[in-house]
This record gives structure tokens, C-alpha cells and sequence, in this order.
């Protein structure tokens, strides 16, 4: 058994091969200095060993990135400006929600397009490219601190990173406006690897949110990681949302670090995209923090889309909630993989995750794997998990009432749905990812009338 | 025109005979009560006429305005003027009652091609009609019948009906799990909406329930079939001797 999975690593994919010639040409054109380019050095060198994780890999079971890509794209040139005029409309699934926008186009930050004036006292924003290549103090003490330095994905994220958010907010500072890192994709058969850097000082607050959106038909990929660290007291949300083109690859991560008595709520809207992977990792440092950490994902046709997630307790006291919902149509494959590690200092750990997948028709897959490793003897602990069809009853109850079939479903899904959805404190993103998930439906519903 | 004929109707669940050659015809203004035991085929008529999908049609037909009904969803039905009010409500997690009732409103005025209701309308027709069923504004925020009382799912049914404004309406066991303050309420709820034009079917167990809506004409079911019809007087009749000798009939 070890022979062969020797074996298998080492005949290289297409993809492997492709990424060891992108980094090799690439890695000295990359921006950041000597110490930089050693933990690029570091971080290829765990692909180099791994290569793409596969389904032998219990952490990639349901998501073998070995066989799902095909092949490595090139790295995304700067772009251009028909691909810059792809980044007007970017965001539309926030609705009317004001953000202050920065906006990156196929990897890389475009001031000209970015909110950058006014800013608030006690937030400081700069891109990550310029960052490296500049230099940044906050850089030294925190980048490749959070995210799991032998997570293939995240490693092929340290060594070709390009460009990204480095944000800073000052202590005891609010942000009122959320500050929105709009990803846009020019559709050009590309890969980009953004890192980004949050730092929320004790007592501040704010909202980051991030979309990532490409044209349908665009054959690109992306790789986009965010490491936030929210210090005591704080008080920070997250929200993503992915709404890429119809034939992207995207694998994205949050790695979290949350300090003492902070509150932190986290959301993922997926809908788009023909390969997902989202990952977060999540550590509750310190003591008496409540978290909330939710999802819904939308999937439809031959969509794959998988939300991994682990939340460490560290210190003591602190609640979570992760809640996690899942529509599935056609022949969608959704994955949940969450695990909640207790440590043992984390007496008094309060935690709860739910995950629920909705099946639409009869060949759409949901595997739902929840995980409780607790290594302390007080603690409240549960996960749950279904998945299931919609109820025929309820659904024949509105339809009794006149309400035609498609509509009832819609009203039942979201339902489904709006128990995640109702978590955002936003009350304009609450409504806006309604929405959107409302849109989602009807266009389910023309699709099915036409069938 | 009878405003509902049913002819010979049988109908299985599972290949199992239900309702085996019902016959049953109601005009607009009457008011009809079904009786029979338990197990005699009551709720699947209900549910048959109101097109729950669970049920196999194998003989008859059934005409509601002279339209044949299996011909129709479910949604349809409701649209053309039929409404069941359910023996046990379902609740709706996440589904709040407004959106619920304004949707159903406004659906089945689509489908019939008239304006949707606006909302300061749509609002004045609820307050008024939950009003009438001591249905508190409340009740109307929470999601549709999750947490209510037994008394108030029945309640919400009649608000239901009230706005809807049937042709025919089919209570079906409304009076089951009531307490005799709900009961009157309920009742007093449908009687408001007795009209010349509109009809009810009031299907039940007990009597007690046609103390308070009083039938035109009281028809017994058993074993699938109706054995007999006559006046209201007929259910006290019933109450005094119980079903046994039409179960007997039926089977012989």
C-alpha cells in the first residue's frame, strides 16, 4: 500500500509539472526580498514533495485536485484594459450594500479602480506586491503565521504569491464601511495566487468581505488566501462570497487567529464556479470569544464545491456556531468536512456545528464528514448533519394553497437556506445574498420549465 | 350546475381500495357533512379532491364547475376555487405566515388573471379576517403554524379560507383537538363566509362540531362508500347510536 501511494506521487500530473516550471521561471520575477523568496523556496518545496493532493489524502478525499485539474494555467499577465473593464460590474451580488471597493483584476491591485481615498482614521490599506517589494514590517511578524504551512494549496499559495490586501486596523478603531476586496477575473486562461493580510487590533472593528466573480466560460484559476488575525476585544466579520465563472477552478482559504472576548462571525456564499474548494481555519486563542460560522452553497449542473473547515478551541470558554447548508441540483457534488478540536486548555468550550444538504434531483451528491476531537473533559460539544430531499408534504401544503410547484420549492429552499443566512448581522448583505439566492432559484426554475 | 360531482370514485393507496364508489353531489350554498368511523375513507377524500399525489385514481371522476379536477395540479385546484382545510396543519419552518399568506393570495390571483393585492390591501384584508378569528397580529410574525397551539393551526386555516375566499371549502376534522372556545370560534369563522355562492363540505367524527355549523345535509361514509344521506337531524342520530349497523350494511 505505501509502495503504490509512493508510486502514484511520483508520476507527476500535468498540472504538477506545469506548476514546477511556473514557480522555476517565475520565482525570480516575484516580489519580496531574500527572506521572502526562502519561505516561497520553503513553501514549493512541500508541493514539490506532496505534489497535488489527492483523494488518498484524508483532508482532499471528496476533492482529488490531482485529477480534477487537468492542467496548471500560466500566471496572469498585468491586466490589460478590456480585462480592467471587466471589473465595473464586479460585486452586483452585494446588492446596494456601500463597501469601500479594492479591486484586483486577474491578480493584481488596480488603484486606478480602488477606494483608497479618505480613510478612515486608524485603518491603513497598501497592496501586498507593493508591501513585498517595499517592505513591511507587518509582513515579518505575520505572514505564513496562520495559514497550515503543509496544506498543498496554501503552499502553492506562499510561492507564487503576487498580489493581495495588506489592511491594518488600528486599535479600538470602528470601520463603519465594509471594506470589500472585489476579485475580478478577466476570463483569460490564467491562474493568480493572492495573499492577503488582515491585522484588526484589540477592540476594533470591522467587516472584510470578499466576492470573486469571472465570466462564464472562462477556463482560469484561482488561488486566493486571507490571514486575519483579530486581536482581544474585537469585533470582526467575514464574508465571502464566490460567484465565479462556470468553468473556474477556485480554491480560496481564511486562516484566523481571534483573540480574547472578541466576537467573530464568518460567512461563505458559493455559487459559482466549476471546481471549489474554501477553507478555513479558525483558532480561538483566546478566552470567552463567540463565533459564528456559516455558509450556503448553491450548486447546480456538473459544479463541484467543497467547504473544509477546522476550528480549534485553544483557550477556555469560547462558543462557536458553524452552520453550513448546502442546495444541490443536477449533478452537483457538494462536500462539508468540519472539524471542532478542543485542546485541553479549552474547558467550558461551547461548540455546535450543523451542516445540511438539500438534494434537488436524484443524481446531485452531498457528503457531509463533521468531526469533534475533544481533548478536555468540560466542554459542550454536537454536530449534526442531513441531507435529503425537499419535504413532498410541505410542498404539497403550498401548493394547496395555489402556490405552483417551483414556487413552493423556492419558498422551502429558502427557508433552508435562511436559517445560514439569517446569521449575517449585515442587514443589507443579509438581504442582498437572499437575493441572490433568489436568483439563483429562478433561474433553477426557468431551467427546469424548459426541460 | 352542481358545483362539485363526484362519480363513482375509487381510489387505493399502496393497491389498497380506499374509497370504493363514492358518489356526492353539492351545489353552491349547501353545506354538507360527511361522517363515518375511522378508517372509512374521509380524509383520503380530502385529499383526493385537493390532489395529493400519494392516492391512484382507478375509476370515476370528479367535476368541480364542470371541470374534471384530476386534469388539474394542486395549485390549480386552489386557483379555480378549492381549498382543504387541513385534519393537521404542517409547519413551515423559515417560512413566515405573511409571505406565506400574500404569496398564496397573489398566486392564485395570477393564475386567474386578476392584479395582485398591494400591500396596504393585502395587510387591511388580514388584519380584518385575523381580527374576526381573535388571531393575533403576533401569531401573523411568527413562521407559518411553527409553535402555534393546536386551537391556533385550526384558527389559521380559517384565516386562510377567509382570504382565499373558496368556491368550496373541505374541513376536514377541524373540530379534532379543539377545546369548545376554539370549536366556536372556528365555527363562527366559517359561518361568516357561508354565502349563496360558496359551498362547504365539513367532514368529521362527532356531532358536537355541527352544533355550531349546521349542515343542510348530513351524508355517512363507511367503508369507502356513502351508505346514507339525510337531514341534519341524521347526525344526531348517529351521535345517539353510533356507526355500527352502517358498517355493517357496508360490508354485507
Amino acid at each position: 500500500m505505501n509502495a503504490e501511494v509512493a508510486k502514484v506521487a511520483m508520476i507527476k500530473t500535468a498540472a504538477e509539472t506545469a506548476l514546477t516550471r511556473t514557480y522555476t521561471q517565475a520565482r525570480d520575477q516575484l516580489p519580496g526580498d531574500d527572506a521572502i523568496a526562502a519561505q516561497r523556496a520553503a513553501a514549493f518545496d512541500v508541493f514539490a514533495r506532496e505534489g497535488l493532493p489527492h483523494r488518498r489524502i484524508e483532508d482532499w478525499k471528496y476533492t482529488d485536485l490531482r485529477a480534477l485539474m487537468r492542467d496548471a494555467k500560466p500566471l496572469a499577465g498585468p491586466p490589460d484594459a478590456a480585462a480592467k473593464a471587466c471589473a465595473k460590474t464586479a460585486g452586483a451580488m452585494l446588492g446596494d450594500v456601500e463597501t469601500r471597493r479594492l479591486v484586483f483584476v486577474d491578480g493584481a491591485f488596480v488603484p486606478e479602480l480602488s477606494d483608497t481615498a479618505n480613510l478612515e482614521r486608524g485603518l491603513t490599506v497598501r497592496s501586498l506586491a507593493d508591501a513585498l517589494t517595499a517592505g513591511d514590517a507587518a509582513l515579518a511578524g505575520h505572514l505564513g503565521k496562520l495559514a497550515p504551512a503543509d496544506d498543498v494549496a496554501v503552499a502553492l499559495n506562499t510561492a507564487l504569491m503576487g498580489d493581495g490586501a495588506v489592511i491594518r486596523i488600528a486599535a479600538n478603531s470602528t470601520i463603519e464601511r465594509p471594506l470589500h476586496l472585489v476579485f475580478v477575473s478577466s476570463g483569460k486562461p490564467a491562474a493568480t495566487f493572492m495573499r492577503s493580510l488582515v491585522v484588526v487590533e484589540p477592540g476594533a472593528r470591522a467587516m472584510l468581505i470578499e466576492s470573486h466573480e469571472g465570466p462564464a466560460g472562462g477556463d482560469y484559476q484561482v488561488n486566493a488566501a486571507v490571514e486575519l488575525f483579530v486581536g482581544d476585544g474585537a469585533h470582526m466579520d467575514h464574508v465571502k462570497v464566490i460567484g465565479e465563472g462556470a468553468d473556474a477552478l477556485h480554491v480560496s482559504t481564511l486562516a484566523a487567529a481571534i483573540g480574547a472576548r472578541s466576537r467573530f462571525n464568518a460567512f461563505t456564499f458559493t455559487a459559482g464556479g466549476a471546481v471549489v474548494r474554501n477553507q478555513l481555519f479558525l483558532r480561538f486563542d483566546g478566552e470567552d470569544t463567540v463565533a459564528g460560522v456559516r455558509g450556503a452553497t448553491l450548486i447546480k449542473g456538473a459544479q463541484h464545491a467543497d467547504t473544509t473547515l477546522v476550528a480549534s478551541h485553544i483557550a477556555r470558554g469560547c462558543q462557536s456556531r458553524e452552520m453550513f447548508k448546502t442546495v444541490l441540483d443536477g449533478e452537483a457534488h457538494g462536500v462539508f468536512q468540519g472539524r471542532i478540536i478542543v485542546r485541553p486548555g479549552a474547558q467550558k468550550t461551547d461548540a455546535k456545528m450543523m451542516t445540511q444538504a438539500l438534494l434537488l434531483s436524484e443524481r446531485a451528491e452531498a457528503d457531509n464528514k463533521p468531526e469533534l476531537e475533544i481533548y478536555a473533559d468540560d466542554v459542550q460539544c454536537g454536530h449534526g448533519a442531513t441531507a435529503g430531499a425537499l419535504d413532498d408534504d410541505l410542498k404539497f401544503y403550498l401548493m394547496a394553497r395555489g402556490i405552483p410547484a417551483h414556487e413552493a420549492e423556492a419558498l422551502l429552499i429558502r427557508a433552508f437556506l435562511g436559517e445560514a443566512i439569517e446569521g449575517i448581522e449585515h442587514a443589507g448583505l443579509r438581504e442582498a445574498l437572499m437575493d441572490a439566492a433568489t436568483a439563483w432559484l429562478a433561474a433553477r426554475g426557468g431551467e427546469a420549465a424548459h426541460a | 350546475m352542481p358545483l362539485l360531482e363526484i362519480k363513482n370514485l375509487h381510489v387505493e393507496i399502496d393497491g389498497k381500495p380506499i374509497l370504493k364508489g363514492l358518489d356526492l353531489t353539492v351545489n353552491a350554498g349547501e353545506v354538507h357533512a360527511i361522517m363515518g368511523p375511522n378508517g372509512s375513507g374521509k380524509s383520503t377524500l380530502a385529499y383526493v379532491l385537493a390532489g395529493k399525489d400519494d392516492y391512484t385514481v382507478t375509476d370515476g371522476e370528479v367535476l368541480f364547475n364542470n371541470r374534471n379536477i384530476f386534469d388539474m395540479a394542486p395549485d390549480e385546484r386552489a386557483a379555480a376555487g378549492l381549498f382543504l382545510a387541513f385534519q393537521y396543519p404542517l409547519e413551515i419552518p423559515g417560512v413566515a405566515t405573511m409571505t406565506f399568506l400574500r404569496t398564496a393570495l397573489n398566486a392564485q390571483r395570477k393564475k386567474r388573471g386578476e392584479a395582485e393585492l398591494s400591500t396596504p390591501e393585502f395587510l387591511k384584508k388580514v388584519r380584518e379576517v385575523a381580527g374576526r378569528l381573535s388571531i393575533e397580529q403576533e401569531m401573523l410574525r411568527r413562521a407559518v403554524n411553527v409553535g402555534f397551539s393546536g386551537g391556533e393551526k385550526k384558527r389559521n386555516e380559517v384565516l386562510q379560507m377567509a382570504l382565499l375566499e373558496p368556491r368550496l371549502a373541505v374541513l376536514d376534522e377541524t373540530d379534532s383537538g379543539l377545546d369548545i372556545d376554539a370549536l366556536k370560534i372556528v365555527a363562527d369563522g366559517v359561518n361568516h363566509l357561508r354565502a349563496s355562492s360558496r359551498a362547504f363540505v365539513v367532514i368529521t367524527h362527532y356531532q358536537r362540531l355541527l352544533d355550531y355549523i349546521v349542515p343542510d345535509i348530513v351524508h355517512v361514509l363507511s367503508r369507502g362508500r356513502i351508505v346514507k344521506t339525510g337531514g341534519k337531524e341524521l347526525a344526531l342520530e348517529l351521535e345517539a347510536r353510533g356507526y355500527a349497523e352502517y358498517q355493517e350494511e357496508a360490508a354485507a
